[in-house]
């Protein structure tokens, strides 16, 4: 073979590595929905998504506690984490073109990348013990430290692609620097912090780890802030550890319903913004 | 910040000067929460770390007699999170040459929706298909023909049927793949087009190109991809929990592909909730999280640093 067929036959054989790569890579995609749509499909029902557990060992039940208690600790989450991520973004953004901007983006993305599991120990350790009581607001808390720096990042992100002629524009009105920020510049990148806001939440919505230890699971539905709560992710966790087969078929039951919450949010959001500037970074 | 200035401002406090400060509080509470972790962490391993000193990090012991030592677990990790890497970061660089450079505009769109669609699967789903799919699929087609052909090699003994290490690492790398692939590819892509031009100038075909120009150029950050990826490997809970086998003592000593075992994080999930308040046990396990704090700590700056440089540089570049 000559030089120059060798060359191109190298060029073909690495495009066709890295589709097969591709390939490899969809394999347990496909796998996990098909899976999860087969062996989840027959659970389905509206007796089953609002019943509480039955006795365990015993066929029937359903995992409204855990839907009831997913929708509570999301609800939580965001107001204690939006707020604190869209503000600490708007900071980044605005201001936070200095050494302590620089240090707190960084810190920032570190927190991000870290271990969810080790989040859920400092709350247990933080909120669990002293308190004496397993309870949704340490879950809820967990949950919003993991969620902060995600906001943080995309709102920064948002905000940075406004021109700062949008902001001098208002500035040359004599309005205020804060009432810029919060009026002009975050309505105009709106969109792009709606959209981290939304993948956040649907990240945080399938966190297991560190809701183990802190809203433990539970049988019943939701009764005070202050005790044991149930959560979709916990229930397939629980209902996977027992050795029944209506305990599977429940299990992969719940694992649908959070699939479709997760997947819808993400697939919505990502047809709603195609096109735009807006891009996050795949780490969710 | 100049000193004066901040106090200029606050005798003659505007709203944009709250504004600007509060802000900066919010944004602070990424500080003060790493901050507390590692406070926390250390006080409620203490008494652990100073009843059993050094060996905590070497002893496989794990009951209340013979004491707590964290190594199998600390192995446990190392192993899982090294075949994760070892069969993710290929994978995952062939899909990222692939999306960057090679693959027409279609397909590219198509298959970075399918990957980012993997990375926002809940972790509990990967371990709900692994307990019941890949596990089966890892005992087998891995497992059994290996143990028959190979059998008699240390590291392909056991018994277990798929609730092991190997598959632990695999449901790892398969997770990996769409972090450390979507970064190499945004580190790919901020080459500089002079470099590509430079290379098709001489005449070289497309790999040539992705070879010399772009891997080299990239190199350094494709490595904080793999490197973030290994962070991602090494906090990864749930799903490792369902497939791992959850065995603890010297038996969870990572000595064969097919044995049960557990890393920090499972053993975290398992004995955790139901360890009692003020045991030894307790604190035991709050040290292997101190431990996995601190690791997880070490591996993300390194990560971010080597990342963040070639982003910068090609932010450089275009001014």
């Amino acid at each position: 073979m000559s030089n120059y067929s060798m060359r191109r036959f190298k060029n073909k054989l690495a495009l066709w590595i890295g589709a097969l790569c591709a390939a490899l890579a969809m394999i347990p995609l496909v796998s996990i929905l098909y899976d999860v749509v087969k062996n989840g499909a027959s659970s389905l029902n509206v007796d089953f998504l609002t019943s509480a557990p039955g006795v365990i060992g015993q066929a029937g039940g359903g995992i409204g506690p855990a839907i009831q208690g997913t929708l509570l600790l999301v609800g939580l989450t965001i107001i204690m984490g939006v707020p604190l991520g869209v503000l600490s973004g708007i900071y980044l953004s605005e201001f936070g073109d200095n050494p302590v901007g620089r240090v707190i983006r960084f810190l920032n993305d570190v927190l991000a990348e870290f271990p969810s599991v080790v989040i859920g120990v400092v709350i247990f350790t933080l909120i669990v013990l002293t308190f004496k009581s397993f309870s949704v607001i340490a879950g809820a808390l967990a949950l919003s430290i993991i969620m902060l720096p995600i906001i943080t990042r995309s709102t920064e992100e948002s905000l940075k692609l406004v021109p700062n002629s949008i902001r001098d524009a208002s500035m040359a009105l004599g309005i205020r620097r804060w009432r810029t920020t919060l009026s002009v510049v975050l309505t105009t990148a709106k969109s792009g912090v709606v959209t981290g806001i939304l993948l956040a939440i649907a990240r945080v919505a399938g966190e297991t780890a560190p809701l183990v230890f802190t809203i433990l699971g539970s049988q019943y539905f939701f009764s005070g802030l202050n005790s044991p709560m149930d959560a979709l992710p916990i229930r397939i966790y629980r209902l996977a550890l027992l050795p029944y087969p209506y305990a599977q078929a429940q299990g992969w039951g719940a694992a649908l319903a959070l699939t479709l919450m997760v997947l819808v949010v993400n697939i919505g959001v990502r047809l709603a913004t195609r096109g735009r500037l807006y891009t996050t970074r795949s780490r969710a | 910040m100049n000193f004066e200035k901040l106090l200029e401002g606050l005798k003659h406090p505007s709203s944009d000067v709250f504004f600007k400060y509060g802000s900066l509080v919010f944004a602070a509470s990424v500080v003060g929460v790493i901050a507390l972790s590692m406070v926390v962490l250390v006080r409620g391993a203490f008494p652990a770390l100073t009843s059993f000193g050094f060996r905590f990090l070497t002893g496989v012991n794990w009951d209340a007699a013979a004491g707590f030592g964290a190594l199998p677990y600390i192995l446990g990790t190392l192993v899982t999170a090294s075949i994760a890497i070892i069969i993710g970061v290929p994978i995952s660089l062939g899909i990222a040459i692939f999306l960057a450079e090679m693959a027409p505009d279609v397909i590219k769109v198509a298959v970075s929706n399918i990957i980012e669609l993997l990375a926002a699967v809940p972790s509990i789903i990967y371990g709900l298909w692994g307990l019941y799919v890949l596990r089966v699929w890892v005992a087998n087609y891995v497992q059994y023909p290996l143990q028959n052909s190979f059998g008699f090699l240390p590291i392909f003994s056991g018994t277990s049927y798929g609730l092991n290490f190997l598959t632990a690492g695999l449901i790892l790398a398969i997770m990996i793949i769409p972090t450390v692939a979507s970064i190499s590819r945004e580190v790919m892509v901020s080459v500089p087009v002079s470099q590509r031009e430079a290379a098709y100038s001489v005449g070289a075909t497309r790999w040539e190109v992705v070879r010399m120009s772009v891997l080299s150029y990239a190199r350094s950050g494709i490595f904080g991809a793999a490197v973030l990826g290994l962070g991602r490997a090494v906090g990864e809970t749930m799903a490792v929990t369902m497939v791992i086998g959850g065995a603890t003592g010297a038996s969870a000593l990572p000595t064969s592909l097919f044995k049960p075992g557990q890393t920090m994080a499972t053993i975290l999930v398992n004995q955790l909730s139901e360890a009692e308040s003020g045991s030894l046990q307790l604190a035991a396990l709050l040290g292997i999280g101190l431990v996995l704090f601190a690791i997880a700590f070490g591996i993300n700056i390194v990560a971010q640093l080597l990342v963040w440089r070639v982003l910068k540089v090609q932010a450089g570049a275009v001014e």
